[in-house]
């Protein structure tokens, strides 16, 4: 048995957990990953068949702590943004040129963000990654938290994080009260290949059954992340390859010629859920451990890259003070700081979500013009538009391309 | 009634009280609240002073400072995670025991003595650094004081002061807000007519062969609830002098 100190103690090494301890490590803080799938497993193209689109501020901060780059050219650009309710034809164009950068976001297969992820953790080496493992006990004293291994290894840290995913052991463990609703909506994702290019556009349909989206992946394929009720859901997941083909068409148009699935398709249920706080004694929460969102916006992700980039900085500036990085004190400035941002985020994809998710025509007829006003007012389509990519509020240091 | 026993009891009394000083939201929260920017303020001076960067590891490695009036050790702790060599006196014999318990359980290595300033210099121990922070206010006699602590910083070295001014603007803020509105203090923590106004600390240290390098005031923000650096010397300030090295 054998005890092994270290700064940091990460619960869950995707790409959260994982991002978070090359952040730490670019401002010298070390730490100990702990995941419980093997990497190798993480890391099958069957295990996470989400792709992600990655808005400009979190991009900026997967350049700085050296993922990007592991990415390579495993990245399509959206270059446009279509949103329209239904088919109709009364839509919201988001085109990059309104806001001066190169692209919209960037859209990654989550088993390459993974791949990438893991890559850099491998390479720091202030990281110690643990894999397959898991904490059997967790205690924490007046300075440090101590938890027990799998195995009877002993880790002391002064701060634990919880990067754990929506059915977060750490924030269990720590008792904070978990408030959620589900959608009765589920996602169906999957990857398709098309007859014709898709010139980097991104398409999300507002149905009445929930959004429908269409995301430009490398080469000539797209991810589908396709809402419906779970009822529905289920059947559609049942259909044989060809019917699910036309059930696909019928609501993505034709414009992209023939269509074919790619590998397999999942489907996931969709709920909202967060904490009041993401923090505790010697205890910090980020990611979908600390709120898991609709998938409307495409947000889930990006936030909990925000959660990292605001958390490595506030720990990264305490430790440059000789503070303790896991005192109450510490950490009140990061829940601080990201709670309203995260509660905007929930609010609005909740908000977004309700919208949408219907078929009342008063309702309908308004969403079409509000989507319609929405893009002759530039400002308010400007600054919609940076709020998704990530680039307004008091950003923190990673997020604006800068080192801790 | 073994000794063992009386030694579990007082460390278990100490530990508790140690709590109390190092629980961020008891008694002492202001000075939780308030100590990130003081510490801001004396890493940057010292890593100019030491030629290091603010952000390598253990940027004060090689300084010796002394805390005069090092209460529970809140300035003594941070500033020997980074990599100085801290000694921190005081005139409680309480207070030294809370800091002494607290700083080993949390590791680290921190000379505490119960002495006083005028103590320390019969000691012979000189510093590269005297920290004077929230004492000069509480003091009998300003320039004895100060003599014993400008004595204790080695040629060249530097003083770190912070206190509050007396003005009607720190009547207001820091004694009736703080103490009787707020409650962020026990009332009677201060007594305004001992406050020292920043011509009085420059003053004083000249005396002492210091030249005064930086003085700012410290600004609190309730919307963020956070303290910043700033020109409003009014209430809180921050005081930064060298000693002439001959």
């Amino acid at each position: 048995m054998n005890t092994h100190c270290t700064d940091t103690l990460i619960v869950g090494g995707g790409p959260v957990g994982g991002s978070l301890a090359c952040a730490l490590a670019s401002a010298g803080i070390s730490s100990v990953v702990v995941d419980r799938v093997p990497a190798a497993e993480l890391l099958a193209p069957n295990f996470d068949g989400r792709a992600t689109a990655v808005a400009q501020g979190p991009k900026k901060m997967l350049e700085q702590i050296g993922v990007w780059q592991a990415l390579g050219t495993e990245v399509a650009p959206i270059r446009d943004i279509r949103v329209a309710d239904g088919r109709s034809n009364l839509f919201l164009h988001y085109d990059h040129a309104d806001v001066r950068e190169d692209a919209l976001g960037y859209m990654v297969e989550n088993q390459h963000l993974r791949h990438a992820v893991l890559t850099a953790v491998t390479d720091a080496p202030a990281i110690m990654y643990l894999a397959p493992n898991e904490i059997d006990a967790l205690e924490h004293s007046e300075t440090a938290v101590i938890a027990r291994l799998k195995g009877g290894d002993h880790i002391t840290a002064p701060l634990i994080i919880g990067a754990d995913g929506r059915n977060s052991f750490v924030r269990d463990h720590a008792g904070l009260e978990l408030t959620q609703w589900p959608y009765h909506q589920s996602g169906i994702v999957c990857t398709i290949a098309h007859e014709e290019p898709h010139h980097n556009i991104a398409h999300e349909h507002f149905y009445p059954a929930g959004p429908f989206a269409i995301l430009p992946l490398t080469g000539n394929r797209s991810s589908i992340v396709w809402t419906e009720s779970e009822v529905d859901a289920a059947d559609i997941m049942a259909l044989p390859d060809d019917d699910f083909i036309w059930e696909l068409t019928q609501r993505a148009g034709d414009f992209m010629g023939a269509l074919e699935v790619v590998g397999p398709r999942w489907s996931y249920p969709l709920s909202l859920q967060y904490t009041k706080t993401s923090t505790a004694p010697r205890l910090a929460l980020a990611g979908d451990a600390a709120h898991g969102v609709h998938p409307i916006a495409g947000q889930g992700l990006n936030m909990g890259l925000r959660d990292v980039a605001a958390l490595a900085e506030v720990l990264a500036d305490a430790r440059r003070l000789g503070l303790d990085i896991g005192s109450t004190q510490v950490l009140r400035k990061y829940d601080r700081w990201r709670r309203f941002d995260n509660t905007m985020m929930l609010a609005a994809t909740d908000v977004l979500n309700r919208l949408f998710s219907n078929d009342i025509a008063p309702i309908r007829m308004a969403r079409d013009l509000g989507l319609a006003a929405v893009n002759r007012i530039g400002p308010l389509k400007q600054f919609l538009m940076r709020q998704a990519m990530g680039l307004t509020g008091t950003l923190p240091r990673l997020l604006k391309g800068e080192s801790l | 009634m073994t000794d063992t026993s009386i030694a579990d009891e007082e460390v278990a009394r100490f530990a508790a009280m140690a709590d109390q000083w190092w629980d961020p939201g008891g008694d002492f929260a202001p000075l939780h609240k308030i100590n990130p920017i003081r510490l801001e303020f004396i890493r940057d001076h010292l890593c100019e002073l030491a030629g290091t960067d603010a952000k390598s590891p253990i940027p004060l490695k090689g300084l010796k400072i002394l805390d005069v009036g090092c209460g529970g050790g809140l300035l003594c702790e941070p500033l020997s995670r980074l990599g100085a060599s801290v000694t921190g006196i005081d005139a409680g014999e309480r207070n030294i025991r809370i800091a002494a318990s607290h700083a080993t359980r949390t590791g680290l290595d921190i000379k505490y003595h119960r002495m006083s300033p005028e103590e320390a210099v019969a000691s012979g121990q000189r510093y590269d650094v005297v920290l004077n922070v929230e004492v000069i206010e509480h003091v009998a006699d300003i320039n004895v004081f100060m003599e014993a602590c400008g004595a204790l910083v080695k040629p060249g070295g530097s003083m770190v002061g912070a206190t509050l001014n007396r003005t009607l603007k720190s009547l207001a803020f820091a004694k009736i807000g703080a103490e009787y509105i707020l409650r962020w203090l026990p009332p009677g923590t201060h007594d305004w007519r001992t406050f020292v106004k920043p011509s009085e600390f420059s003053a004083v240290l000249r005396q002492q062969g210091f030249v005064v390098k930086d003085l700012r005031g410290l600004t609190y923000n309730p919307v963020f609830d956070e303290w910043t650096l700033s020109r409003d010397l009014a209430v809180n300030y921050l005081i930064y002098a060298v000693k002439s090295k001959d």
